[in-house]
């Protein structure tokens, strides 16, 4: 097997759940209800979990001396890996949540998929992940229906939204050349089809909203080869001080 | 947001006992929040909330008339049989 291929998926999943974990933990305090709040920052959790573990793997892996919290803490934003999507700031909780329910439709089927991989770790972790995001998708999901079918300012929240989002989409089923050879092998799933299984469930929400789909707009791109939005270099600058600042520290 | 007391089920065989109350829009919202606030910690198997509203108490004022009187009425505890050894927790 392509070992440096599968580094490079395990990154691209793990940057991803970090980074929309720690969008989602930014929430912390700040929920628009106590019960919220809780829930927001359980789905955080939940994620920085799943990230553990795929960093985990792919620092034993890994060709240096690696451990999960070196990768998560000590790359810097051209060594991250996850789409566009879940690096841009948290804004209302209409994005928040819409944003949530690109992702977790995303991760539903991924990691449906990704339970029959060749590679068995990936299997494994796809296994375990797979019922916590069917429990993301549920409330994401609900809440998408309620804010758009509410009052008018809700559906006015989360039609803009969508606006601003709906184009950093694509970016989740981007391939490169690794993500090619791990398709070949059936390591991971063919994402084309990924994506056109993901778009049929999301057009029955999106027309369930009745919210009106944009139709042009700026695709985003770069996350799989490092490149960025400005967005990252803050949230990282957030998120590793401790690490950057007090190296070896441990709870 | 309506009121809802929460009921949760420890374990298969048990009841569910009351853990605390919460907020939310309906009984479906209902059931996630008691989800995410009460289950976190493996606390539960299963979930009942109830619309704080639909529950009728009994009055604290009258706790006197209503419930004194059972204090003195030790007959009516079921601790004058002599049991079977086989029923050890009765």
């Amino acid at each position: 097997m392509n070992e440096a291929a599968i580094y490079h998926y395990l990154l691209r999943l793990a940057d991803t759940s970090l980074t929309q974990s720690q969008r989602l933990a930014e929430w912390c305090g700040h929920g628009p209800f106590l019960e919220e709040d809780i829930a927001l920052t359980n789905v955080a959790l939940d994620l920085l979990g799943h990230a553990k573990m795929l960093y985990e793997q792919a620092a034993e892996i890994s060709e240096q001396q690696l451990s999960a919290d070196d990768l998560a803490f000590l790359r810097d934003v051209s060594e991250f890996k996850n789409p566009l999507l879940t690096e841009l700031p948290r804004g209302n909780f209409a994005f928040t949540i819409l944003k949530q329910y690109f992702v977790d439709q995303f991760h539903v089927l991924l990691y449906s998929a990704l339970r029959h991989s060749m590679y068995a770790p990936l299997a494994h972790i796809a296994e375990k992940a797979l019922k916590e995001v069917n429990y993301h998708l549920e409330r994401s999901h609900g809440w998408c229906l309620r804010l758009s079918l509410s009052t008018e300012q809700a559906k006015m929240k989360i039609q803009e939204a969508l606006d601003d989002l709906y184009f950093y989409t694509p970016e989740l089923f981007e391939s490169d050349a690794y993500l090619d050879d791990l398709q070949a092998q059936q390591i991971i799933p063919d994402l084309t089809q990924l994506q056109a299984d993901w778009q049929q469930s999301v057009d029955v929400l999106l027309a369930e909203c009745q919210l009106n789909v944009p139709k042009k707009g700026w695709l985003a791109t770069g996350g799989l080869r490092g490149e960025h939005s400005e967005h990252l270099g803050y949230m990282l600058a957030e998120m590793q001080f401790l690490q950057r600042a007090y190296p070896g520290c441990q709870w | 947001m309506k009121l809802y007391e929460v009921f949760i089920r420890a374990k298969s065989g048990l009841n569910h006992r009351h853990v605390g109350s919460l907020h939310a829009a309906d009984s479906h919202m209902a059931l996630q929040n008691a989800r995410d606030v009460y289950t976190r910690r493996e606390e539960g198997v299963s979930i009942w909330v109830v619309e704080a509203s639909a529950i009728s108490a009994s009055n604290p004022e009258q706790a006197e008339s209503w419930f004194d009187p059972a204090i003195d009425k030790v007959y009516r505890h079921p601790t004058f049989y002599p049991l079977d050894k086989e029923v050890d927790n009765m």
